[in-house]
């Protein structure tokens, strides 16, 4: 008994957030956050114009990591200025919006790996938050989605590419359950994805080597699994080391494709090499050797490992700061939020949210744009299930996560037309032949799940047949294009074509490059950040901010008065005016002004006249006599209801508005005073209505009747009901006309 | 970024890149790929907005953009560890400056240096 837990205990254990892994800081294992004593001392000693000495360590005692970022990422011109800079007086310039992003950008080029870190150890979340909004590349935001299935299946993959497309990312990234298939998932994207926007960059990742040649021959228009480690164990136990990273992120620009590296937070912890260090300090020497690499950007912010920050006090913290220190280099941050870092929604929208108010070049670099299920890099932070929740969340800041409202036929218009064009390019191609069943099935598809027919998933061999005929017959994305245009898809097979076109051009290769919709570059060059305090920066213009604001689910007035319209009918006759009764049996049914005019059903789905024949039966139960009366003058309940009790022959009266609130009145009592009151008019059942008309035939004739118990819910019905309450309470405001008085009415069933 | 015509690796002027030369089968891969020009014109803007090392990576990639594919790869795969000796290193980079691509060369010398050094090489 007395091990026994107490049950709010036992309750909230059962909570999703304790299915999250919470470890207690261990420095040995690298398992802390920032600034492990460990850590080095920033410094920095040069002697004729080189480094000698870097964060503590003597040049003949340089690993591979260091050895590059001395020869190669440090301004030595403004060193000595950077690194002799107070780290408070260096942090506050990261917030101070008087200071430009350029100084930042100047001084942070002389600074060293421990220096940075050391300086946005001092930034407080909100600082961090400040410092993202002005220090991003690009001034205006966007986002990346993942587009992946378990079955790598081509038409589905192209109808969730377009559907991606459709909803503003700017950048798809797939990848594969099985290696081999990984050119076949780059066509299927390139399609779909063209089908339904111009401009949206494609890559698939996957290993090193094979990811560069799918970049060289077109399948693809950028890279990003271009892995970085802080360590270098990890990062020889990663089979590369920065300079066959450095000659690798040549390469890709070599052929005009877009790339940028992914480190982040973790890595080190998870392959046991983490030296003692801190997950932010081995992330800054990762983002030093991004810019000494001389690569566009970084994805980073955990990315794989987050849940290992997240772990940690401070952890989500960290995840920014990282972000902010690539930022501080001048580097495209694609900010993380990718791999899902919790099972609490909670949590999981405290890491993301401080990211989404500031602004990034790219909030998620992978919102699962799929099913979790579908999602081959594992659970995103942000699922399909999340599409409507990202647009809210835009929609309640007034900010721009990238993302806009599909409308549901534009979604059903562009899956089908990448089904079919993916179907078609496939088979023009020779790589296979689709059924129309399984386009059918493909356009409908939540997940892949959905394409089983009878139990059975559509043959693997197919889709791997159709791959290796990509790779062993050269195909690139110009037999592509030229497959879109000769199965009638023009517009589609021009921007394939103009993406190819743009790797001639190079502008993408520019830091924090996207394409929009016009196929203009928007970089650090084209679209710099020029956040300088309030007044500044980027604000969406007219044209996006009514994208962010107007969300589907958004109704108003007209709305809901032609849903109304649509239950009307002419049960409700107007007899003449109200006289006084004198019957002690009478119970006045009083109606609000709207009621049976243009306010038919009420929030609880039940039409008025359900709820008034209710509300008649039990009066008739208890041998009373009612009579029903609009009362013209007043929508407030209470004055409704008293006004039907005062002329009522009992006194007694029942007040009943158009949303399906209601109550019982006595002549004698002050308006807001009553007997009983149903407030939680979506709730209120027919047999609750029932019962409010037997207890105010009780009420009638003297007896005491049963307090009827105001039914409980723990939704948030007030978030649900609320935008119909003020359009039903506006359309029962319309109605009101003192000048009418009370009416007789006479309810036809 | 300029407003002079830009040419592929082809020579191919880029604003022939057009639906209509694409249905007459008249482009190949070359009039789709960037030539080193272009990669040193991005080279002058990436330096022009704070960033050498991004245009020292352009520049790298210019004389990468003379080479081969299976060059280019087996390049890379070379500077993965433990893939060469010291000696293999030295004849990649002169084999390089014949390209030439002297700065890849030199990148290829710096790396053999630090592997030498730090237990990188076969």
């Amino acid at each position: 008994m007395t091990d026994q837990r107490v049950g709010r205990i036992r309750f909230m254990d059962q909570q999703r957030v304790n299915l999250d892994g919470f470890a207690h800081e261990d420095v040995d294992l690298g398992l802390i956050a920032m600034a492990s004593p460990h850590d080095p001392d920033p410094s920095l000693r040069v002697e004729d114009g080189r480094v000698v000495e870097m964060d503590g360590r003597p040049v003949d005692d340089f690993d591979a990591l260091d050895a590059l970022i001395a020869t190669h990422g440090i301004d030595l011109s403004v060193a000595d200025e950077a690194m002799s800079l107070d780290d408070v007086a260096f942090a506050r310039l990261f917030v101070d919006p008087a200071v430009p992003r350029a100084e930042i950008v100047r001084l942070v080029a002389g600074t060293t790996p421990a220096k940075l870190a050391k300086v946005v150890t001092l930034l407080r979340p909100a600082e961090l938050t400040l410092a993202m909004t002005k220090l991003r590349a690009r001034r205006t935001p966007s986002n990346q989605a993942h587009v992946t299935n378990r079955l790598d299946d081509p038409l589905l993959l192209a109808a969730d590419a377009a559907t991606a497309a459709a909803y503003g990312f700017r950048e798809v990234e797939t990848t594969v359950p099985v290696l081999a298939d990984a050119p076949s998932n780059a066509v299927a994207v390139t399609v779909g994805a063209a089908i339904a926007s111009p401009g949206v960059l494609v890559q698939c990742s996957v290993e090193e080597a094979m990811e560069l040649e799918m970049g060289i021959r077109g399948l693809v228009s950028y890279a990003e699994t271009v892995s970085l480690y802080g360590t270098e164990s990890v990062f020889v136990d990663g089979d590369d080391t920065p300079y066959s990273k450095a000659i690798l992120a040549a390469g890709y620009a070599s052929r005009g494709v877009k790339m940028r590296v992914s480190s982040g937070a973790g890595a080190e912890v998870l392959m046991g090499g983490a030296e003692q260090c801190s997950m932010l300090y081995l992330e800054s020497r990762c983002v030093s050797l991004a810019r000494a690499m001389g690569v566009q950007g970084v994805q980073n912010g955990g990315i794989d490992g987050a849940s290992v920050a997240a772990s940690v006090p401070r952890g989500v913290r960290e995840l920014m700061a990282e972000n902010v220190m690539v930022m501080a280099r001048n580097l495209e941050a694609c900010t993380g939020n990718d791999a899902l870092m919790s099972e609490s929604d909670v949590r999981r929208t405290s890491r993301t949210l401080p990211i989404l108010l500031a602004g990034s070049d790219y909030v998620c670099s992978g919102f699962g744009s799929i099913q979790r299920y579908d999602n081959m890099f594992g659970p995103s932070q942000w699922n399909a299930e999340d599409l409507d929740d990202w647009l809210a969340m835009q929609r309640d800041w007034g900010v721009d996560g990238g993302l806009r409202t599909a409308q549901p036929e534009e979604v059903g218009r562009v899956r089908r037309e990448a089904a079919e064009a993916c179907r078609d390019v496939y088979r023009y191609l020779g790589l296979a032949d689709f059924t129309d069943d399984h386009v059918d099935r493909a356009v409908d598809a939540v997940g892949s799940k959905d394409l089983a027919v009878d139990g059975v998933e559509p043959d693997p061999m197919v889709v791997l047949g159709a791959a290796q005929a990509i790779r062993s017959s050269g195909l690139g994305s110009l037999e592509v294009a030229k497959a879109l245009l000769e199965c009638g898809y023009e517009a589609a097979a021009g921007r394939v074509l103009d993406m190819l076109a743009a790797r001639v051009h190079g502008d993408h290769l520019q830091t924090a490059a996207i394409f929009d919709e016009s196929m203009r570059v928007l970089s650090l060059v084209t679209d710099p950040n020029d956040y300088a305090g309030p007044g500044t920066g980027y604000e969406p213009s007219e044209e996006r901010q009514a994208e962010i604001d107007g969300i589907r689910q958004a109704r108003g007035v007209e709305d809901l008065r032609k849903d109304q319209a649509l239950e009307a009918d002419g049960s409700f006759r107007v007899l003449g005016p109200a006289a006084q009764g004198s019957d002690p049996r009478e119970v006045v049914i009083g109606v609000s002004p709207g009621v049976g005019r243009n306010v038919w059903q009420t929030l609880s789905g039940l039409s008025v006249i359900d709820a008034l024949g209710e509300l008649l039966a039990g009066l008739e139960e208890e041998g009373c006599v009612a009579r029903v009366v609009r009362v013209n003058g007043s929508l407030d309940l209470g004055m409704v209801g008293l006004t039907a009790a005062r002329l009522s022959g009992s006194g007694i009266g029942i007040g009943l508005q158009g949303k399906g609130t209601a109550l019982i009145h006595r002549r004698d009592l002050p308006p807001l005073a009553n007997l009983e009151l149903y407030s939680m008019a979506p709730v209120i059942t027919r047999d609750l209505y029932r019962l409010l008309g037997t207890n105010a035939g009780r009420h009638a004739k003297g007896a005491t009747p049963v307090p009827a118990r105001n039914p409980y819910t723990d939704e948030a019905i007030e978030a649900r009901y609320h935008t119909s309450v003020i359009a039903l309470v506006a359309l029962e405001r319309a109605c009101v006309d003192r000048s009418l008085g009370n009416e007789d009415v006479e309810v036809v069933r | 970024m300029s407003s002079e015509s830009v040419r592929a690796f082809s020579g191919r002027d880029a604003d022939e890149l057009t639906i209509d030369r694409l249905s007459r089968d008249e482009l190949v891969m070359d009039d789709v790929r960037i030539s080193p020009d272009q990669l040193e014109q991005q080279a002058q803007v990436a330096e022009q907005h704070a960033n050498p090392q991004l245009a020292a990576n352009f520049r790298r990639a210019a004389e990468l953009a003379l080479m081969s594919e299976a060059d280019v790869m087996a390049l890379y795969e070379s500077l993965r560890p433990h893939r060469a000796t010291a000696e293999e290193l030295e004849a990649l980079a002169v084999t390089l400056e014949g390209v030439p691509a002297p700065l890849c060369a030199a990148l290829v010398r710096e790396a053999a240096a630090v592997y030498a050094r730090r237990g990188l090489l076969r």
